[in-house]
C-alpha cells in the first residue's frame, strides 16, 4: 500500500499491534506470579510454555487487515498477535489462557491451542500443522462457492518440514484460494535460520510449486499490507495460491524463560531499536496522522486488554470434571 | 535403584546430566554413535540431554538438524543400517506422529524383513509427561503406543542411575530404543524435579539391561507397578500405606517392551493383589497388559480383583485444575490401595 493508501486500515493496523504488545506486555508479569525466586514452569496463574509474539505484530496486522470474519487463519505455537488482528474475542482468549470457565474453550486448551470459531482461527503446537487444514478451509469455499479465502501462518523453520511442501503443491494443484504466510523470524528454538535452511529465501520455494513468492522486508506493516492485500486479492478472484515470507523479528526468547544464549552479544538490543511499532508512530506522525489521534487508539487498545485480563482474573476456574466433556461431539 | 557397585564417592545426578554423561562416554568409546536432532547441539538439548556434547565431539557427530523429523530419523534409520549409531532426539513424544513412518514401519521392521541381514542400531530419545500445565500437545506419555508395535524397544528411567545404565544399554543394542524420560523427573532448573530422581550413578561404565523390571521397594500385602514419574507415586503411597500397617512392593517397570512379565508375576505371586499406576492413556494401557499378564498365569492366585490407575481416555487438558484432576497421584494409589485390601477375597 502507498502512503497515501486506507487511513483507516492503517490506523487499525497501529492499534492492533499496540493491543497485542500490550496484551503480552500483561502476559509477562502474570506469567511470573508463583515463579519466583525458584522457576518452575508449572507453578502460578499461567503455567506451560508461553510463546510471546513481540516484535512480530506486523506480520500479523498487516495480513488480517484483508481478512474477514468468515476467512480461515491457521497460526502457531506463537498465536497472540494473530488471534487478536483476527478479532478473536479478547475476552475469550485471555480467560482460555488463565485456564478459566469463561476462555475459549472452557480452559482445554490453553495459549497454544485457541479457537474461536465465530472468527475461524485455529492455532496449535504442532510445528507446520496448520497448512493442511488451511488448504481444507480454501477448498471448502471454493466448493461451497464462497468469497472467502484461507490464510496459514507458519515460522521460517516449518518451511522445511515436509508438510510445507505438501500444502504447497496440493494448494496450487487444486488451485485454491490460499495464502501461506512465513514469519521468519530467524530462529527456531536456537537454532538459526541460517544453520538449517538450504537458500537464503524461503518465498523462491513457492516457484517449485507453480505460485507466486513473495519477500517482505524490515518488518514493515505497510509493505506486509501491500503484498497481503495483493496476494488475497488474488485468492479471491479464483487465481490461486500464493506464498509470502516476511522477515521479522523475535524481541523475546522461544518461551518466556528462554535464556537466550544461542543469540549473538547485543543482538536483542539492536532489534529493539527498531521496535516497529514505535516505528510505525513516527511514521503515521511523518504523513500526517494526529497524535491525539493515535493516543487515542492506543488508550482505547490498553483499555481493552486491561479489562479482559481482569475479567479473566476474576473468573472462576471449571469443575474439574469438564475434563470429560467436549471429547466426543 | 540400588547400585550394583555404589561408587567409592556419591555423586548426585539428575537424569540429564545421567544422559549426557552416558551419550558422551560412548561417544568417546565408539567412533560409530553420533547424535542428532533439534537445538541438540549449541543449546544441549531442550532438556538438557546432550549438555557439553559440542564442545567435546564437535559438528560433525553433534548435529543440530533442521525441524525435518520425517528426513532425519529417517536418515538415522540409514545410518544405522550403514552401520553407524545414531542418537536421535526429538523434543516431545507428541511431535512423532509426522515421522512415524520412519519409526514403526522403518526402523521397527527393518531388521525382520531383512531376515536379520540388517540391523538398526538406533536410539530415539524424547520427553514424555505432563502435570505443568503444557496441554495436551506436548503433555503425552504414549509408552503404550510404542510398546505395542514390534520391533522396537522402549525404556523410561525414574532416576538417574537406571537413566545412565539404560542409556549405555540402549546405544549398544542392536535395536532401535526409544528412550522416554520423563519431564518431572529430568531434573530442568525450569521445571520442577521429583527429588528422588536425582540420585548417584557410577562414573564409569555400567548398564541396567533392557528388558528388567526392578523391584524397589519390598512389601507383601499388594504389589504396585510403576514406570517414569508412577513409580515415585507408588514409593509416596507404599510410605503412607505403611503407615496404616499395609505392606506394599513397588516395581519399577524401567522397560516398557519388552515387559518383564517375570518379575511382575514373581511379586503378585507374593502379595496376590495388583496396582498398576500409568500416567499414559487408561485403554489399551500397560495397565491392561501388566494384569492381563497376570491373569493368565495360572500358578498366581489373586486375593482382589486388580486396579488400574492412569490418564483418563480424553487428551490432556491444559487448565491446572482438570489436569491435575485427571493426572494419578500419590493420594489416588493410596485410594486404590485401600479399595485393593477392602476387596479382599
Amino acid at each position: 500500500m502507498t502512503r497515501s493508501g486506507n487511513r483507516n486500515d492503517r490506523l487499525w493496523m497501529y492499534a492492533t499491534m499496540v493491543k497485542s504488545r500490550h496484551f503480552e506486555a500483561l502476559i509477562k508479569p502474570a506469567y511470573f506470579e508463583g515463579k519466583t525466586p525458584v522457576f518452575n514452569m508449572a507453578k502460578g496463574p499461567l503455567p506451560g510454555e508461553m510463546h510471546l509474539s513481540d516484535g512480530q505484530e506486523p506480520c500479523a496486522v498487516g495480513v488480517c487487515a484483508h481478512l474477514t470474519a468468515g476467512d480461515t487463519v491457521t497460526a502457531t505455537h506463537r498465536p497472540h498477535h494473530i488471534a487478536i488482528a483476527k478479532g478473536v474475542d479478547l475476552n475469550g482468549m485471555a480467560a482460555e489462557i488463565f485456564g478459566k470457565a469463561t476462555g475459549l474453550s472452557g480452559g482445554r486448551g490453553g495459549h497454544m491451542h485457541l479457537f474461536d470459531a465465530r472468527v475461524n482461527f485455529a492455532c496449535s503446537g504442532i510445528v507446520a500443522q496448520g497448512l493442511g487444514p488451511a488448504v481444507g478451509a480454501a477448498l471448502a469455499a471454493k466448493l461451497r462457492g464462497e468469497p472467502h479465502v484461507a490464510v496459514a501462518f507458519l515460522g521460517e523453520g516449518a518451511a522445511n518440514q515436509g508438510a510445507f511442501h505438501e500444502a504447497l503443491n496440493l494448494a496450487s494443484v487444486w488451485r485454491v484460494p490460499v495464502v501461506f504466510v512465513i514469519e521468519d523470524n530467524g530462529y527456531g528454538i536456537s537454532v538459526s535460520k541460517r544453520a538449517c535452511t538450504a537458500i537464503a529465501r524461503n518465498a523462491d520455494r513457492a516457484a517449485a510449486y507453480g505460485m507466486p513468492g513473495h519477500f517482505v522486508a524490515g518488518n514493515d506493516p505497510d509493505a506486509i499490507y501491500a503484498v497481503a492485500g495483493a496476494t488475497i486479492a488474488r485468492a479471491r478472484r479464483d487465481e490461486g495460491p500464493s506464498l509470502i515470507e516476511i522477515e521479522t523479528y523475535r524481541l523475546e526468547g522461544h518461551f518466556i524463560g528462554d535464556a537466550e544464549g544461542y543469540r549473538p552479544g547485543g543482538e536483542v538490543d539492536g532489534l529493539k531499536a527498531i521496535d516497529p511499532i514505535p516505528l510505525y508512530r513516527a511514521r503515521l506522525l511523518a504523513d500526517g496522522f494526529d497524535a491525539a489521534d493515535l493516543d487515542a487508539v492506543e488508550v482505547e487498545a490498553r483499555n481493552l486488554v486491561a479489562a479482559a485480563f481482569a475479567a479473566a482474573r476474576a473468573a472462576a476456574y471449571p469443575e474439574p470434571q469438564e475434563a470429560f466433556t467436549h471429547v466426543f461431539a | 535403584m540400588s547400585s550394583p557397585e555404589p561408587p567409592a564417592a556419591a555423586r548426585r545426578l539428575t537424569i540429564a546430566r545421567a544422559i549426557s554423561e552416558a551419550i558422551g562416554q560412548e561417544m568417546a568409546r565408539d567412533p560409530s554413535v553420533l547424535v542428532m536432532g533439534e537445538d541438540i547441539a549449541k543449546l544441549g538439548g531442550v532438556f538438557g540431554t546432550t549438555t557439553g556434547l559440542l564442545d567435546r565431539f564437535g559438528p560433525e557427530r553433534v548435529r543440530d538438524a533442521p525441524i525435518s523429523e520425517t528426513a532425519f530419523i529417517g536418515a538415522a534409520v540409514g545410518l544405522a543400517a550403514a552401520g553407524m549409531r545414531p542418537i536421535v532426539e526429538l523434543m516431545f513424544v507428541d511431535f512423532f506422529g509426522v515421522c512415524m513412518d520412519a519409526i514403526y514401519n522403518l526402523a521397527a521392521k527393518q531388521c525382520y524383513f531383512s531376515g536379520g541381514q540388517v540391523t538398526c542400531p538406533m536410539v530415539l530419545m524424547t520427553s514424555v509427561g505432563g502435570g505443568y500445565g503444557d496441554a495436551g500437545q506436548h503433555s503425552q506419555c504414549l509408552y503404550a503406543t510404542f510398546g505395542h508395535l514390534p520391533g522396537m524397544k522402549v525404556v523410561i528411567p525414574s532416576n538417574a542411575h537406571d537413566a545412565k545404565g539404560l542409556m549405555l544399554a540402549a546405544i549398544r543394542d542392536p535395536n532401535p530404543v526409544i528412550f522416554m524420560y520423563h519431564k518431572a523427573l529430568q531434573g530442568m532448573g525450569w521445571l520442577g524435579t521429583v527429588q528422588r530422581s536425582i540420585t548417584d550413578a557410577p562414573e564409569g561404565d555400567y548398564i541396567v539391561p533392557i528388558g528388567e523390571a526392578a523391584c524397589v521397594r519390598e512389601g507383601d500385602d499388594m504389589t504396585i507397578v510403576g514406570l517414569g514419574l508412577s513409580v515415585h507415586h507408588a514409593l509416596d503411597a507404599a510410605k503412607s500405606l505403611a503407615a496404616q500397617g499395609i505392606s506394599a512392593e513397588v516395581i519399577d517397570l524401567r522397560t516398557v517392551a519388552p515387559l518383564d512379565r517375570v518379575t511382575i508375576r514373581a511379586s503378585v505371586r507374593k502379595t496376590g493383589r495388583l496396582l498398576v499406576v500409568d500416567d499414559d492413556y487408561l485403554s489399551y494401557g500397560i495397565g491392561a497388559e501388566i494384569i492381563a499378564s497376570v491373569c493368565e498365569d495360572p500358578t498366581i492366585t489373586l486375593r482382589a480383583r486388580p486396579i488400574r490407575i492412569a490418564h483418563p481416555d480424553i487428551p490432556v487438558p491444559f487448565t491446572p485444575v482438570m489436569e491435575h484432576f485427571v493426572l494419578p497421584d500419590a493420594a489416588k494409589v493410596v485410594a486404590a490401595a485401600t479399595i485393593l485390601m477392602e476387596t479382599d477375597r
